[in-house]
């Protein structure tokens, strides 16, 4: 091991056993989307109506309900990724580019955890 | 000392092809879904969550021709990344690569994202 270049200071190490994690992860909640967003999208298409009556009746059902907090979970997993490989590909200042990385999780948590919390008030038929 | 090393003008002169074209709306539909995909999907759920004055204000904004240009270019930001990527599953396992196979698909990929988009909306509209 060198200390010089910086391909001299990593030669020879060998593979760090995580490259593939974040991958997988891309792929696995692709595969959760793929099912819960078409559940989703063949649901709204089939509804007799939009009315707020026809389209909370559906949602607060059990299934419907559980495919949807499904959803929230895979999809926000999915765009916290896929986001956060946009903003290392083109944001190269170090302390910008962990404050919008931080900025992310923020949103992505947080707009993950509203959309499970609705949810829930639909299903446990706290909404008004 | 990095940033004055030669860089390749790669944007200027490579010709443009449908595997690049694809893998870029790969990347620009699946950020507009999350962006302003994923704020519609929570306004909706939140909307339902408040009850029927919230879902109101949900429905008139959405059912405006904005709101509708928004849903039609969700939907077909969605069949467009679906299809993209069930490509880029196909190329995961190794398949695929062979030039004019892997052309094929880069072209047809967005069209069946297109047709998915229009047989949706007709299945809302018609049914």
């Amino acid at each position: 091991m060198g200390n010089g270049t910086s391909i001299g200071r990593v030669r020879g190490l060998g593979s760090a056993h995580e490259g593939a994690h974040h991958w997988l992860l891309q792929r696995f909640t692709a595969i959760g989307n793929l099912v819960l967003a078409l559940f989703l999208a063949v649901s709204l298409a089939l509804l007799p109506n939009y009315s707020f009556a026809t389209v909370t009746g559906w949602a607060s059902q059990t299934l419907p309900a559980t495919a949807l907090a499904l959803l929230i979970i895979s999809v926000f997993w999915h765009a916290r990724i896929g986001l956060q490989v946009l903003i290392e590909d083109y944001v190269h200042d170090a302390g910008t580019k962990f404050g919008v990385l931080a900025l992310l999780n923020l949103a992505t948590i947080g707009g993950g955890a509203f959309g499970l919390v609705s949810i829930a008030r639909l299903a446990l038929g706290g909404a008004a | 000392m990095m940033a004055n090393r030669p860089i390749a003008p790669h944007l200027q002169i490579w010709k443009w092809g449908p595997h690049m074209a694809i893998s870029i709306l790969h990347r620009v539909t699946g950020d507009g879904l999350a962006l302003v995909g994923l704020a519609v999907l929570l306004w909706w759920l939140g909307a339902m969550a408040a009850g029927p004055d919230a879902y109101a204000t949900f429905q008139t904004v959405m059912g405006s021709p904005l709101g509708m240009v928004v849903l039609v270019g969700l939907s077909w930001a969605f069949f467009s990344h679906m299809m993209s990527g069930l490509r880029h599953f196909v190329m995961d396992i190794g398949a695929g690569y062979e030039l004019d196979t892997n052309k094929t698909w880069s072209i047809l990929a967005p069209l069946l994202g297109i047709l998915l988009t229009a047989g949706f909306w007709a299945l809302i509209l018609l049914r």
